[in-house]
């Protein structure tokens, strides 16, 4: 049983237990049976377990260790990927990846965080998917490539948050992260980008401006994480619950408040179960996204993408007219 | 066994508002702890006179510390309809009004065009005193719609950031007013307009990782907390204590993120010659004589500023204007 289940997955972990008890008996029809019917009942409480997630549950799901993450997704998506290294200024940051690569024979630029799959040690190598400045700052080296050889780029979003640490600070971690947002709005190539694990606020907007938006069912995005929100707001972290309800991070919430454009599937119990099933979903909105995107040309891409992110919020404006209670001269 | 006891509790000191300007006649400096006579302290826009600490500022004495004479407030009713119906300890409806009660503002940022030392511009201040500064989405509204103003006046852009950073209470909304001021910012950088970021204590947050960050001068006032991640947070990431004077403007300069650091007293001029520099239309000389009391224009009208033709944008020597245009009409009653 190599999946490691969350803790709201108890139930199946214990009919997991009981499945592989029974596989090291001798095998007989009415052992094979009983087998056949215990995965049945895993397969429909984990159906109704994934399709009643609440918020918390969402944001475990997102942040699971075995979650397909960048480099999971660029073997399973696209072919010949050579990576790019460095930022010509500072360092290679390991937290973010970016390449060269063909998607169904098209080059194309891939860039995304990397959080480190696997042991301990490519977590660290990978600084648990937290990016510095210098990781930001090689990702808009890489996308001004793509945009001088015209091709278009594919973003994977996955980090808890850019990285809080005095280096970050030191080397202006805030400069590089925001030039990427002015910088990104203008860069004439077309520009998907998918958030497929955790989008955690700055860190992840840093990469995230793009003429389309997709967000896989079990991603979560948000302004913070629900740990420091509750450890703010309600000045207990163990809030965190009631924080990631509050703040509404989840896919469905953030189609509804025009924040992403398209919501792409994932398989039954999270991308996790089934990589390469998670990225056949993900593969068909990203080709329909490059295909249609191909079609506009670079000044009506570049209109259409400054109005999306125009239109963000307007959701949440009225003009009141109103006298204010009080203060005014 | 004492011969005398004391019955009276001592007299507390209010100290919630200790970086602001205390009401009543004297303000105490937490710097240096010098009393000052707050009338003083106003008319040295709140700066300390003996070591020169730097008070907040309110989102309404910046703009009037900036602009000459009177200005006019932008989208001043603009209001957010807390879209994610956010409720903490307390709901976020109750924040937002306890922030106008407390401020007379909408929200946390006050939008104005007027004339900086001559120079038509659209100046942006944030407000500390609501809700943190925090930017929702009516502060990334507000400033993108200034920002897009400038770009069709063809007029520099003045940001004074005071924030906390995006407002958790609209949640991944406010993260992407961010991403939304950025793109306005770059197409004020494409039409070749000015914009100055000033940044003040404390720019922080979303704020930093978007607009503050990007003038074509970024320029601070001394001693001010600057950063991305709050200290806490990257404390407990290190565990260790923070150096002195961390992620202060004298920090930053040294670490190559600001131009340079400027006193309050004299941010007006040095704006003045940065627009110089930038080749920013001028339309006249300041009015002469003592600043005046600016009032903001409360209501909700905008006046466009009846400004001479503008001239090739290099002609930086003021052309005397004819009297009456030096400043503003009077604000009109239709509202746009």
């Amino acid at each position: 049983m190599p999946l490691e289940l969350l803790e709201f997955e108890e139930p199946i972990g214990i009919l997991l237990k009981e499945i592989e008890a029974l596989g090291l008996l001798p095998k007989t029809p009415e052992r094979e049976r009983e087998i056949a019917e215990l995965r049945d009942r895993v397969g429909s409480i984990r159906r109704d377990l994934y399709a009643n997630l609440t918020p918390w549950q969402r944001v475990l799901v997102a942040r699971h260790p075995s979650r397909p993450n960048t480099l999971d997704y660029v073997a399973l998506l696209f072919t010949s990927f050579s990576e790019l290294h460095g930022d010509r200024l500072f360092a290679d940051d390991h937290a973010i990846v970016c390449g060269l690569a063909e998607h169904h024979g098209t080059p194309v630029l891939v860039v995304g965080h990397q959080k480190g799959g696997g042991d301990t040690k490519e977590k660290i190598f990978r600084n648990f998917g937290y990016a510095k400045p210098e990781g930001y700052r090689k990702a808009l080296r890489a996308m001004r490539l793509a945009e001088k050889f015209r091709r278009p780029i594919v973003v994977l979003v996955d980090t808890p948050a850019a990285y809080p640490g005095i280096e970050s600070e030191e080397r202006g971690v805030a400069e590089a992260i925001a030039l990427n947002l002015r910088e990104m709005a203008m860069l004439s190539v077309p520009i998907v980008v998918i958030v497929s694990g955790e989008g955690g606020s700055g860190g992840a907007l840093g990469l995230a401006i793009g003429d389309r938006i997709l967000m896989q069912e079990h991603a979560v995005y948000s302004v913070i994480p629900p740990e420091g929100c509750a450890a703010i707001l309600w000045r207990d972290a163990n809030r965190k619950m009631e924080a990631a309800a509050a703040l509404r991070i989840g896919a469905s919430d953030l189609r509804d408040l025009g924040v992403i454009d398209e919501i792409v599937p994932e398989p039954e119990g999270g991308a996790h179960t089934d990589p390469t099933a998670a990225a056949t979903l993900l593969d068909e909105a990203l080709t329909r996204a490059l295909e249609e995107l191909a079609r506009d040309s670079p000044a009506l891409r570049l209109d259409r993408r400054y109005d999306k992110f125009r239109r963000m919020g307007s959701v949440g404006l009225v003009e009141n007219d109103a006298e204010p209670a009080a203060g005014e001269g | 066994m004492a011969w005398f006891k004391r019955n009276r509790k001592p007299i507390e000191a209010n100290a919630d508002r200790a970086s602001r300007v205390p009401e009543g006649l004297w303000a105490k400096c937490p710097s240096c702890a010098q009393i000052l006579y707050k009338k003083n302290l106003v008319a040295n826009l709140s700066v300390c006179p003996k070591c020169a600490f730097h008070f907040r500022l309110s989102a309404a004495d910046r703009v009037s510390s900036l602009l000459d004479g009177p200005w006019t407030e932008h989208d001043a009713t603009l209001a957010s309809t807390d879209p994610l119906d956010f409720e903490d300890t307390k709901p976020y409806k109750a924040r937002l009004e306890a922030g106008t009660a407390s401020t007379g503002l909408r929200d946390a940022v006050i939008v104005a065009s007027g004339h900086l030392d001559g120079y038509p511009a659209v100046v942006a201040a944030m407000e500390y005193g609501f809700i943190g500064g925090s930017m929702g989405v009516v502060v990334g509204e507000k400033i993108t719609r200034g920002i897009e103003r400038a770009i069709a006046e063809r007029i520099p852009v003045v940001i004074v950031s005071c924030s906390g950073g995006a407002r958790m209470m609209e949640g991944t909304l406010s993260l992407m007013q961010m991403a939304k001021i950025s793109a306005a910012l770059a197409r004020l950088d494409r039409a070749g307009l000015p914009y100055v970021s000033v940044l003040t204590d404390p720019t922080t947050g979303g704020v930093t990782a978007s607009f503050a960050m990007l003038g074509d001068l970024n320029i601070a006032e001394p001693g001010a907390l600057i950063g991305f991640a709050g200290p806490r947070v990257i404390e407990q990431t290190i565990r260790q204590k923070l150096p002195e004077g961390f992620q202060r403007s004298e920090f930053l300069l040294e670490h190559g993120m600001l131009d340079t650091i400027v006193d309050r007293r004299e941010l007006k001029a040095t704006l003045s010659r940065m627009l110089r520099f930038a080749g920013a239309r001028r339309d006249a000389a300041p009015p002469p004589g003592p600043p005046p009391a600016n009032e903001p224009d409360t209501t909700d009208t905008e006046t466009e500023v009846d400004a001479p033709e503008p001239g090739p944008s290099e002609a930086e020597a003021p052309a005397p204007a004819p009297k009456g245009e030096l400043t503003e009409p009077p604000p009109s009653d239709q509202a746009t």
